[in-house]
């Protein structure tokens, strides 16, 4: 199972994005995090540490949970429904500058689900997109902002982002589907 | 609070708690977390059950219930359509499955029914391919009821196992009481019944809880008093000497409140008869969460609405 990213590269990977962040964001008081349950959100949070320490702004981070927004829930036949879980913006997003956060940019259908979950709680200014892995394959028009890697895949192999908040270590692998 | 160790229900239906196990309900109660978070938005509506239609079949009086049900259809985007008996060919003589199949002849995904027939839901079960939601069959089960009052229970107190519930009034007639018994025993609260003589079930016992006809024994040191309702419609014959009686020697006053712990919460399914069953200072006290327990129904319903949504063991694909 080969690993992509060990636990170095993935801290440098989230450091490089909080410099481009603060680079491209004049004002960082507008923005706010929000990150996608589950591994979007220890991502949030981490550039959000990050931006501080490079400028002492701290962003704040909201948790987005977009099982009931998914596009797929009512066409599986097979299987019970995806667990749902709390999702918690402790800030207005009205004329805010968001930036959305997910582990795997891939399809992108959890970005449009994300989309239309962000835009029921107000009117963003704007909203750009943060992932730490693109691996291609997109089935929607979907481009990401800031980018942590490209890494091309085959829609065969699947990638895993793990994060010491869920997962007990930081790496990204590889892995071959099972059928 | 529990982390679920299930992500879906096995049942296609939701008929009574009996048919649930802690698990699932743990489930139920976390998904309706999420649920009631949908409720706090600007925009209160998610688009997870649009194209989904939801027949609501009242045969009995409903306020809370049946409202509750459709603010909950409607927040998940199903389309909803409201059926009472009065209004409905059940005054022409139809039967009850005769009026279910004529309803699914119009392809609804989910029926939620009220019937005065205890199994009605059951029936129905057998006979549609359609989701049976149960929201309340005769004196037989009320489940949405007991997953709401668990679920305000838990957001009071934390947990529910443990907990000395105290359950007053009207146990005899009561598919709440039932409901609760079910579910609070498989959670492992220590519940204890009171009711006159007349209106205590016979067989109660069997469910594991402590039943008394003082209602000081039942509230002391309690964590949650739950009083239900005197049920005049549905009893025949005399059961009490008077309404007024019935109050002075079973009903919750703010001197017999004192008995329970000092973060007692109080509990009432409504519709409330005051100074009946509760005095009225009791039911808008400080330890009242009965308003509190409406709000959460309809987080409760979404949650059961979305699980049930779902495929299950029993469909053939």
């Amino acid at each position: 199972m080969p690993v992509v990213m060990d636990a170095a590269r993935v801290e440098r990977t989230i450091a490089r994005i909080a410099h481009e962040i603060v680079e491209r964001n004049r004002d960082l008081d507008q923005l706010a995090l929000v990150g996608v349950r589950t591994r979007g959100v220890p991502i949030a949070r981490r550039i959000s540490e990050a931006v501080a320490a490079i400028t002492g702004t701290r962003i704040p981070v909201g948790t987005l949970d977009i099982t009931l927004y998914r596009d797929d829930l009512m066409r599986h036949t097979v299987g019970p429904q995806p667990v749902v879980h709390r999702t918690d913006i402790p800030f207005s997003i009205d004329d805010r500058r968001i930036l959305l956060v997910d582990d795997v940019l891939y399809t992108g259908r959890t970005v449009r689900a994300a989309l239309d979950a962000l835009i029921d709680f107000g009117r963003p200014r704007s909203i750009q997109l943060v992932v730490l892995v693109d691996r291609g394959h997109r089935e929607l028009p979907i481009k990401a902002d800031y980018v942590g890697k490209n890494l091309p895949t085959s829609p065969r192999e699947s990638v895993q982002v793990r994060l010491a908040e869920t997962d007990g270590q930081d790496e990204v692998v590889v892995q071959e589907a099972h059928a | 609070m529990t982390t679920q160790t299930v992500t879906g229900l096995k049942g296609k239906h939701l008929l009574g708690i009996a048919d649930l196990s802690a698990e699932e309900i743990g489930l139920i109660l976390e998904t309706a977390e999420a649920m009631k978070e949908v409720g706090a938005r600007p925009i209160k509506k998610v688009p997870t059950l649009r194209g989904k239609t939801v027949i609501n079949l009242f045969f009995e009086a409903s306020t809370r219930t049946r409202t509750s049900f459709e603010v909950a259809e409607k927040r998940l985007s199903a389309d909803t359509l409201n059926i009472a008996a009065s209004t409905s060919s059940v005054v022409k003589g139809e039967t009850l499955v005769d009026t279910a199949l004529n309803l699914e002849a119009m392809a609804p995904d989910m029926i939620v029914m009220r019937h005065a027939s205890s199994g009605a839901c059951h029936l129905l079960a057998r006979v549609c391919k359609s989701r049976i939601i149960n929201a309340g069959d005769g004196m037989h089960e009320h489940p949405t009821q007991a997953l709401l009052d668990a679920f305000t229970i838990r957001e009071h107190k934390g947990r529910i196992g443990g907990l000395k519930i105290a359950i007053i009034g009207d146990l005899l007639h009561s598919r709440v009481l039932r409901s609760n018994l079910l579910l609070l025993g498989k959670l492992g609260a220590e519940v204890w019944v009171a009711a006159p003589p007349t209106l205590m079930p016979p067989d109660v016992e069997r469910f594991g809880v402590h039943s008394t006809t003082s209602i000081d024994e039942a509230v002391r040191d309690a964590d949650v008093v739950m009083m239900l309702r005197i049920q005049l419609e549905r009893m025949q014959g005399n059961f009490f000497p008077s309404l007024r009686e019935y109050f002075t020697v079973f009903g919750m006053t703010e001197e017999r409140m004192r008995r329970a712990k000092p973060d007692v919460i109080i509990m009432h399914p409504g519709p409330m008869n005051r100074g009946v069953e509760i005095a009225s200072e009791v039911a808008d006290g400080p330890y009242s969460v009965i308003l509190n327990q409406v709000a959460n129904g309809v987080a409760v319903r979404m949650a059961v609405l979305f699980l049930l949504s779902g495929a299950s063991e029993g469909d053939q694909l």
